[in-house]
């Protein structure tokens, strides 16, 4: 038992972590949301217990959110909108045979 | 299969004693919680709790509706859970308990969980077929019961100064509670003979290992199981119980036969 945790923030003994559920077998892991949780074991069951009530998944990946590294919004116009303009790289220009199937 | 054809006569009244133990048991600490749904100390078990609870409703359906076609009396699942009087029901006096705070809802929740796991695994061998494929289920969700309350009786327990308190505190409020688990009469011994109970020996084991695992985890001192109180399976039940049905069978009580 340590007994300096009085002086620790609710939010320094539950931090917030990120939730990715894979849908099904096949499919990639994609963020849901978050939870609240003490560590890694906690937050897995926190995120079983918030995001796959109704069957929504079959693997579970949480992540302290404090981890993630996030692009700057001060910068999002010379990110993203250069992008924009360059319309040949969408792969619409190409007629795909049937027996290829969904891609 | 319905009715009790398929049944023996005496072994079809143990059956129906059974199914309202476990029943009574899954009902009212479903309920107890489920008075926590909006009052939890975080959104995650806000979540967890009444999860659990839906689970333990779901296992009380079964018994319930099994028992009423077993006693043929024309009894719906609603009758048992919302129609009968405190001295009918027959779970053990733990489950009614008052939840008191988060760490003695979570304790009770691992003790119980800790019991009806082993059960259930034992039963999913039972020699009826509609009990054995109930215990298929059950067995999954008192798992993660026994995961999800234990890993917070670890880290109550092994947490601060005041957690430590709180969940030594509960188990002396739930101490004299734990041996009517174990309690076993006449009938519970036929059920044994009889495959529709496992050998109470192995349940115990299970138990104890669960338990002492984590409470060496949690700092918390070995269990011991001494005289206790008990009388629940006899429909001898606490003050607390007439509080407890006066919320959950109001609607029946009040607006007979009403749906949604």
């Amino acid at each position: 038992m340590s007994d300096d945790t009085r002086s620790l923030s609710p939010r320094d003994l539950m931090p917030i972590w990120e939730v990715f559920i894979r849908p099904r077998t096949g499919l990639a892991h994609s963020h849901v949301g978050s939870v609240h949780a003490s560590d890694e074991v906690m937050a897995v069951q926190a995120a079983r217990d918030v995001y796959t009530r109704r069957g929504e998944g079959v693997s579970i990946w949480v992540v302290p959110s404090a981890s993630i590294t996030a692009s700057d919004p001060d910068q999002r116009d010379e990110n993203f909108d250069p992008a924009a303009s360059k319309v040949y790289r969408h792969p619409s220009f190409y007629d795909i045979p049937d027996d290829v199937g969904h891609m | 299969m319905a009715g009790r054809d398929h049944l023996a006569d005496d072994t079809a009244d143990d059956l129906l004693a059974l199914l309202l133990w476990i029943g009574d048991d899954h009902l009212i600490l479903g309920h107890r919680l489920s008075e926590w749904c909006g009052h939890a100390p975080m959104l995650e078990e806000d979540l967890a709790l009444p999860n659990m609870a839906l689970d333990l409703i779901g296992t009380a359906r079964m018994c319930y509706g099994y028992a009423a076609e077993i006693e043929g009396g024309g009894r719906s699942e609603d009758d048992y859970a919302f129609l009968r009087d405190g001295t009918d029901f027959r779970h053990m006096l733990m489950v009614e308990r008052p939840n008191g705070d988060f760490a003695h809802t979570m304790l009770r929740q691992f003790l119980f969980a800790a019991w009806m796991h082993p059960l259930w695994d034992g039963l999913t061998g039972a020699s009826d077929a509609r009990l054995a494929d109930h215990a298929g289920k059950a067995v999954k969700e008192m798992a993660y019961h026994v995961r999800h309350s234990g890993e917070w009786v670890i880290r109550l327990g092994d947490g601060t100064a005041e957690s430590a308190r709180r969940m030594r505190a509960a188990l002396d409020d739930l101490g004299p509670y734990i041996g009517e688990m174990f309690e076993s009469d006449e009938t519970s011994a036929r059920l044994v003979v009889a495959g529709l109970l496992p050998d109470p020996a192995t349940v115990r084991a299970a138990f104890d290992s669960t338990v002492a695992r984590t409470f060496t985890m949690a700092q918390l001192p070995p269990l011991e199981i001494g005289a206790g109180i008990s009388g629940g399976r006899a429909g001898r039940h606490g003050e607390v119980l007439g509080h407890l049905l006066a919320e959950m069978q109001f609607l029946q009580r009040a607006y007979p036969g009403q749906t949604w």
